[in-house]
This record gives structure tokens, sequence and C-alpha cells, in this order.
């Protein structure tokens, strides 16, 4: 490499949807030139073995994630609303993915 | 084959979760032992089984050689995201040698390298390792030197561009074997074709640097270009009887596409001519550059310091 090329590429997340998936899960990160090769990328790292059955790439920039600091005001008020879960309720037995 | 199940059948939030389950992708070409399994080998009528043979020798070494020259780049190239698109490449392609050997050893056993008695080695493996340099049929394309990525990129999309053409009338012979894996390399073309071709547009419109060196690799790979579609008397025949594809024709096909991404790389098509042969003769005919010999060293030294080995 010469000196005006940058050799980092910017950081891109991996969303796979399985064969039998009806979400994007993250399966990771990877490094590319642009939105269309880290797509590639994304298949040749990540669906070699079959795994998936569609692919999203996002760049890592472009995610804002929540704070492990913020743990406590973000998720500990819900964990003694037990009224929140709809555990009062009968699910029907041909209701899928509950 | 045996019926492998990794995960629940409910298992919704694990991309992983079709990992080893059996479907179409894993029935053909993938069977450890038989190669060839699930597919009628019978010689169609009309044929004559050494030269199908032959014409298979000439697919699968093209496939052989690049696979062999695109797999040095393994831990060699420039990221670590390239380095496993390289390989994935590469093994695709040595799927398609093994299936392309095997074909010809199952049409033409009088072809296959003669081992000592008791030797475990299989059919596609002696065609492989125990032919040495005037017996391997591969275009010279496929066997120069590696140069920089940009060259590599530039081989490769010559290289898919030419062979998907191909591929794609193949999948429509007469024989069963060669149009499956004909059916089976065109979706792996495709994206090879795909990646080299996105690779090519990045250099070429990226910076100086890079579209100086795609230009060097289309510059030096280029001699090599009109071989691809110089018809030999084995792939005439076959063309004729209608197992094979007469290249010739695919000309105008391969064309278009390459003058497309040409275009929107903005690179002009070189106009130096084709390297020539010696008194006519070019890869098909067992003629190679010196640079297969040293390739082949390389490949064939482990399998042949043990003729009766097992891998």
């Amino acid at each position: 490499m010469t000196g005006q090329v940058s050799g980092e590429w910017p950081l891109y997340e991996v969303f796979v949807r399985g064969k039998r998936g009806l979400n994007h899960v993250h399966v990771g990160s990877l490094h590319a030139p642009d939105d269309q090769l880290a797509l590639r990328h994304a298949r040749d790292v990540y669906t070699r073995r079959n795994e998936g059955v569609s692919i999203w790439v996002v760049r890592s920039s472009a995610i804002t994630a929540s704070s492990p600091d913020e743990k406590d005001p973000l998720f500990a008020p819900s964990g003694d609303k037990v009224y929140r879960h709809p555990t009062f309720y009968e699910i029907p037995a041909d209701v899928p993915h509950m | 084959m045996p019926d492998v199940r990794t995960h629940e059948p409910d298992d919704h939030d694990n991309a992983y979760a079709g990992l080893l389950v059996n479907d179409v992708h894993w029935a053909f070409g993938t069977d450890f032992e038989d190669p060839l399994a699930g597919v009628d080998a019978t010689v169609p009528d009309g044929v004559e089984p050494a030269a199908l043979a032959t014409y298979c020798l000439m697919l699968g070494d093209d496939a052989l050689v690049m696979s062999q020259r695109i797999a040095e780049w393994c831990s060699n190239a420039p990221d670590l995201e390239e380095d496993i698109a390289l390989s994935n490449i590469a093994l695709d392609l040595l799927g398609q040698a093994r299936l392309l050997l095997a074909r010809a050893a199952a049409a033409d056993g009088a072809q296959v390298p003669a081992l000592p008695d008791g030797s475990p080695v299989p059919d596609e493996d002696r065609l492989a390792y125990f032919r040495d340099v005037a017996q391997f049929r591969n275009v010279r394309l496929a066997e120069v030197p590696n140069g920089d990525f940009a060259q590599t990129v530039t081989r490769i999309l010559l290289f898919s561009t030419w062979r998907l053409a191909l591929f794609e009338e193949l999948s429509r012979s007469r024989d069963a074997v060669l149009a499956a894996v004909a059916a089976k390399g065109v979706k792996e073309l495709t994206y090879h074709r795909d990646f080299a071709g996105r690779w090519f547009l990045t250099l070429a419109r990226g910076t100086a640097d890079s579209r100086r060196r795609l230009l060097a690799g289309l510059d030096e790979l280029w001699p090599l270009w009109a071989e691809l579609f110089e018809t030999h008397d084995v792939e005439r025949a076959a063309s004729g009887a209608g197992v094979g594809v007469d290249p010739a024709g695919l000309t105008a096909d391969v064309d278009a596409v390459l003058d497309q991404v040409l275009a929107a790389s903005g690179v002009d098509r070189p106009d130096h001519g084709p390297l020539g042969g010696a008194h006519g003769r070019r890869g098909r005919d067992g003629h190679h550059t010196g640079a297969l010999g040293s390739l082949l060293e390389e490949m064939q030294v482990v399998a042949r310091a043990h003729p009766r080995g097992q891998w």
C-alpha cells in the first residue's frame, strides 16, 4: 500500500436470516471497502456452510447502541412488572411463534 | 447419506439453524466416496469414450490449475475477508475439477495413470497428481503465475466470464454427468464473475495506484485471452456429438459481458495480439508455459511421495 491509500476499511455488522428463521440475526462483523462488497464478504465469511437465505449489512458507525452504564435505568425497572407479561392468558395451541 | 440434524425444527432465532440438514445442495458432488453418485455415467450413444474423457480433462484441468493458483492466496490476501473469498472460489473450482476428472476416468479408464497394486488413490486423484506437464490440457490463462491482487481479480474476471458462458451451454449436454456438473457450476461461476467484476470496477475507479495495477494486470493477461476461444479438434468433436461446447461460438456473448465491465470501469480493451504456441500447439495440446511445471511440482509432490497413501 502506498502512502495515500488508507489500509483501514469501514467496519460492517452482518445479519443473516437462516433457512428456517423468521428474522435476521446478528452473526458478526467484517471490513469492506463499500456496501456492495460488504454484502459479498458477508456471503463468503458467514454463509459458506449453507446457513443463510438473506443477508443484511450495515455500517457499524450507523448503529446507535445502549451503553452498559445505562443498564439499570433502561432495564431494571421492567424486572418487577409481571403484569406486562401475557402469562395470564390461555394461548391456543395452533398459534405459532409465541 | 445419513440423516444428520443439528437443531430443533422450530429454532427460529438461530442463523445457523439450516446447517448440516440434508437438502439438494448436498446431494450431488459432495459424496466423499463416489463423486459421481446419483448421476447416470453411461457414455451417450455415438460418443467416443476416449474423446469424451479428453474433453473432460480439458475442462477439469482448467479448474484444477486455476484452483491451485488462486489457493496460493490463502493466508496471503490483502485482507482476511479477501482471503476467505479467494479460498471459497478456489474450492468451488477444485470441486468442479474433481467431478470432471472423475467423469474422464469413468468414460475411459485407459487415460488414468497406473499406480502400484493395492493403491487406494482414487481415479480423479491419479489424474490430478500423477500426470506430467505435457498431459495437462488446461488453457494457459489458468497457469501463469500470480501477480498482485489486481492481476488475480482480472484473471478471475476473464476466466469466470468465459467459463460461465461455456457452462450455461454445457448444461444442455447429452452427457448426463457434464450437464449436471455444468448446472451446479453455473451458480458458482455466476458468483465468481460478480465478485471479480465488482472488484475490477472498484480498483479501476479507486486510487491512481489501484488503477495502474489493474491495467498492468489486464495487459499482462490479455495475450492469453484469445486462446480461450480457439477450438481444439477434441472440442469440435465433442460439440458435434452434442456433449461439449465449441468455445469459438461463445465469443459474442462473452465479449458483450466483458465490454460492459470494461466500459463501466472506464478501461479500454487492450489491442495487443495473442500469445502464440509452439508449432501451433497450445495449452489444450499439452504445450504450456514454464510456470505450469513448478505449479504441478508443488501440487503433486506429496501425493507422488506416497503412491499408496490414503488421505
